[in-house]
C-alpha cells in the first residue's frame, strides 16, 4: 500500500498499487496475488449470501429474502424489460443479472475496510466480462438475422448510398471494436481512479497527521474528511458502474436483435 | 549551450489537465440540459435522469482514458 516508512517523505500512490507482490505461482500466468485473493473472497460471499437468503424461499418473503427480491426485481424491471421487453428480456435475464451482480460485488471490495482494492481495478475481470456481452451480442445478431446481420447493422437503411463510404468504417469499428473497448475501460478507469483518490486521501491523512510540525496536522484533518466524502463517492460510482455496464450490455444485446432502422 | 529554462517531470499531467477540459464542458451541457428538461416536465424525471446517466457514463469514459494514458505511459 502506500505508507509511508517513518520520517522519508511523502509516497504518493502509483500504478504499483494494482501489482502487489504474488502469493503464489509468483512468475507464471496464474500468479495468485492480493487482487486475486479479493476477487475469490467476493465471489465466495456473493454465492453464500445468494445461496443462503434464498434456501428456504418462502411465498411471503422474510428480511432477507426480500431484500435479494429487491435487488432482482431492480435489474430485471428496470434494465432488462425497459430495454429488451418481456419475451426478449427473459433469454438475456440470467446472463445480465449475473453481469450486475459481479461487478456490484467486485466495485463494493474496493471500499471494504480490509479488503480495500476493488476486484475490477486491474485489467482482467472488465476484458473478460466485456468479452462475455461482445459474444452474446454477435451471436445474438447473426441468430436473428442470419448473414443479413452485416448489413442491417453496417449499412444502416434510409441514407443516401454515398454516404456508405463515410458510415460503415466507422460502424465497423463501432461494432466489432470499439463497444467492447469502451465497455472493459469505463469499468477499469473509474475503478482505477476511485481507488487512487482513496488510497491518496488516506495516505496524505497519515503522512500529515505524523510528520508534520505545528498546525499541519489541522490539514490532515481535512484530508480525513475528504477521505470519508470520497468512499461515499466510491458506493456510489460502484453502483452506477454497475448499473451502466448492465444497461449498456442490455442496449447492445437489443441494437443487434433490432429489425433495420 | 546553456540551459535557461527547464522543466522535469512528466507530460502526462499536462496531458491529464487538458483531457479534463472537454469532458468537463460536455458532462455540464448533457446534466444542463437534463435538468431543463426535467423542470420544464417533472413527471418524465424519472426517465430524463436514467438517460442522462447513460450520457455521462458515455462522456466520462474520455475523461477516465486521458487518466489512464497518463499511468500507461509512465
Amino acid at each position: 500500500m502506500a505508507e509511508t516508512d517513518s520520517g522519508s517523505g511523502f509516497h504518493a500512490p502509483s500504478i504499483s498499487e494494482f501489482f502487489p507482490p504474488a502469493i503464489f505461482f509468483d512468475g507464471t500466468p496464474f500468479e495468485f496475488n492480493r487482487i486475486q485473493l479479493v476477487r475469490v473472497i467476493v465471489t465466495v460471499a456473493l454465492i453464500l449470501w445468494l445461496w443462503l437468503s434464498t434456501r428456504h424461499a418462502k411465498l411471503v418473503p422474510g428480511r432477507a429474502q426480500s431484500i435479494v427480491e429487491l435487488a432482482l426485481d431492480f435489474v430485471r424491471v428496470q434494465i432488462v424489460e425497459s430495454v429488451l421487453g418481456k419475451t426478449a428480456g427473459r433469454r438475456y435475464l440470467p446472463l445480465l443479472t449475473t453481469l450486475f451482480f459481479i461487478v456490484l460485488a467486485m466495485n463494493f471490495a474496493g471500499v471494504i475496510p480490509f479488503l480495500n482494492i476493488g476486484g475490477t481495478s486491474v485489467i482482467g475481470l472488465p476484458v473478460v466480462l466485456a468479452l462475455i456481452v461482445y459474444v452474446t451480442y454477435i451471436v445474438a445478431g447473426f441468430r436473428k438475422h442470419g448473414p443479413g446481420y452485416l448489413k442491417i447493422s453496417l449499412f444502416p437503411s434510409g441514407v443516401p448510398p454515398i454516404m456508405y463510404l463515410l458510415i460503415t468504417p466507422i460502424e465497423i469499428l463501432q461494432v466489432f471494436v470499439l463497444r467492447p473497448l469502451t465497455l472493459a475501460l469505463r469499468l477499469l478507469a473509474n475503478m482505477m481512479a476511485g481507488h487512487l483518490m482513496l488510497v491518496l486521501c488516506f495516505a496524505a491523512t497519515h503522512f500529515l497527521f505524523f510528520e508534520g510540525g505545528g498546525l499541519i496536522p489541522l490539514t490532515g484533518a481535512m484530508t480525513l474528511v475528504g477521505g470519508f466524502g470520497i468512499t461515499l463517492f466510491e458506493i456510489f460510482v460502484g453502483f452506477l458502474q454497475a448499473f451502466i455496464f448492465t444497461l449498456l450490455a442490455a442496449v447492445y444485446i437489443q441494437m443487434s436483435e433490432d429489425d433495420a432502422h | 549551450m546553456d540551459n535557461y529554462a527547464e522543466l522535469t517531470g512528466n507530460i502526462a499531467t499536462i496531458g491529464y489537465g487538458l483531457a479534463t477540459l472537454g469532458p468537463g464542458i460536455g458532462l455540464g451541457i448533457l446534466i444542463g440540459k437534463a435538468l431543463e428538461g426535467m423542470a420544464r416536465q417533472p413527471e418524465v424525471a424519472n426517465t430524463l435522469r436514467t438517460n442522462m446517466f447513460i450520457g455521462v457514463a458515455f462522456v466520462e469514459v474520455l475523461a477516465l482514458l486521458g487518466l489512464i494514458a497518463g499511468f500507461l505511459f509512465i
